[in-house]
């Protein structure tokens, strides 16, 4: 470990830092943004999940670098097509999340607001959103940490992030460039995954304190991906 | 030229499947790269998730300590072996066993926690001994998603060892290496498109061992509640 070689090269550093927040926390809210509509569909209309689904599988199963490779014609080396690789995972890990959610809520409460007046609109953003939310932001919380980890691949590529210094650290032969790539990931996970923590006990007051998690969704959450 | 033409003819270009370094010996590589990290890595976490699972002690910390080795960059963790270690074979193996290890270890304790308390009481009414529980009744319950943990377990793999190809192994991932290094698009495209038919080969395996080793009991309970 060479300590002087952070403040020597702190602006190379911070600007990697942000490019790797950029790819990794663009493509999971771009992820929740496409699958919440589809997970809708998908809990209403039933016979869609099951196809949803084995697709979902089957995207989730290919090695990240192989479908950076695969956009590369459409798109080009770069940063869209990390981005919209990326968006293809966090799909995958989301969109499950999102109709186990709407699964959950209990019948009477659907029951009970269609007694107090509420049409099918209303009582799907007012009422069953909001209780399938912790599940969701569950799925996003997995969708973020493993984009972020994820997004370093894409220098194979040329597309510049924290991955940089892991390719610049092996050429060179100089551990402290690959630890200091390594940590900060891992702490730019740890952020962003605390920052989606407190958004959630924001928006559901009603959970308590300490997480609790039913069976089914920790195991839909352990899914993650792979290089 | 689209993804799948270039990918087309560099696959079917019979130059490519001779002599050093062709299709057929790279395939074979790509495998033993998955197999033996996927073999330590059940030898691992199966016992040692049933084991939690089947006392509870230590879940918590074993399920969030697996969360939390999602974040870990496997291409970090690969190129500090090697700048570490040299190119001994612990410096693909130790991140490939660590990357397999966490989806075996939680599928397993799920597995294993999940059981039906009523199933288990049963089993110790009739005289089981604990071992008997376990090996009897627990874990041929547990195993679909035992087998799920080991699929995850064996897709991570094969997708990383892709990578691998850039600290200098063989497998796939060489050619994409290779290719992206020398500005060729068609071993890039083909190379990709072998480990994705590769990571599909191995979900049908796991279809197919699914169907092999489940209980015959537990598969006609699954497809009665799935028809609920």
């Amino acid at each position: 470990m060479m300590w002087s070689w952070i403040p020597d090269n702190w602006s190379l550093i911070w600007q990697l830092t942000w490019e790797t927040a950029k790819l990794g926390v663009l493509s999971a809210l771009y992820g929740l943004i496409i699958s919440v509509p589809v997970g809708i569909v998908a809990a209403r209309w039933r016979w869609f999940y099951p196809p949803a689904l084995i697709g979902a599988n089957v995207l989730y199963g290919i090695p990240s670098l192989a479908l950076f490779v695969a956009l590369i014609p459409a798109f080009g080396l770069t940063d869209t097509t990390v981005i919209i690789a990326l968006t293809i995972f966090s799909i995958c890990i989301i969109l499950p999340n999102v109709v186990e959610g709407l699964r959950s809520v209990p019948d009477a409460v659907r029951q009970a607001a269609t007694a107090m007046g509420y049409g099918a609109l209303r009582r799907l953003v007012t009422v069953e959103l909001p209780l399938a939310s912790p599940v969701i932001i569950g799925g996003l919380r997995v969708g973020m940490v493993s984009s972020i980890s994820l997004a370093s691949i894409g220098q194979l590529i040329g597309v510049s992030s924290l991955g940089y210094l892991f390719i610049d650290g092996l050429q060179r032969d100089f551990p402290t460039e690959i630890y200091v790539g390594g940590l900060l990931i891992i702490a730019l996970a740890v952020v962003c995954d605390l920052i989606l923590v407190g958004i959630r006990r924001i928006l559901t007051p009603w959970q308590p304190r300490r997480e609790k998690r039913s069976r089914r969704v920790t195991t839909v959450a352990v899914r993650g991906q792979a290089a | 030229m689209s993804f799948f033409s270039w990918a087309w003819d560099w696959v079917t270009a019979s130059a490519n499947w001779h002599g050093q370094g062709s299709i057929p010996q790279q395939i074979l590589a790509h495998l033993g790269y998955t197999i033996l990290p996927l073999l330590i890595a059940a030898l691992i976490a199966v016992p040692a998730g049933v084991a939690i699972g089947h006392s509870r002690r230590g879940a918590v910390a074993a399920v969030n300590l697996a969360n939390a080795a999602r974040s870990i960059p496997t291409l970090g963790l690969l190129v500090l072996l090697a700048v570490l270690l040299g190119f001994s074979f612990l410096t693909w193996l130790l991140p490939l066993v660590a990357l397999a290890i966490p989806p075996i270890l939680v599928n397993a304790y799920e597995g294993v926690a999940g059981v039906d308390p009523g199933v288990k009481d049963a089993a110790r009414g009739m005289g089981m001994t604990s071992w008997q529980q376990v090996t009897r009744v627990e874990v041929p319950i547990a195993l679909p998603l035992i087998l799920v943990g080991l699929r995850t377990g064996a897709i991570f793999v094969v997708a990383t060892a892709t990578i691998a190809a850039y600290i200098g192994l063989g497998g796939l991932g060489r050619f994409i290496i290779d290719g992206l290094a020398s500005n060729e698009y068609g071993p890039v495209a083909g190379g990709a498109l072998l480990v994705v038919v590769l990571a599909v080969l191995v979900l049908g395996f796991f279809a197919v061992l699914n169907r092999l080793v489940v209980p015959a009991g537990l598969r006609s309970q699954a497809k009665a509640s799935r028809t609920e």
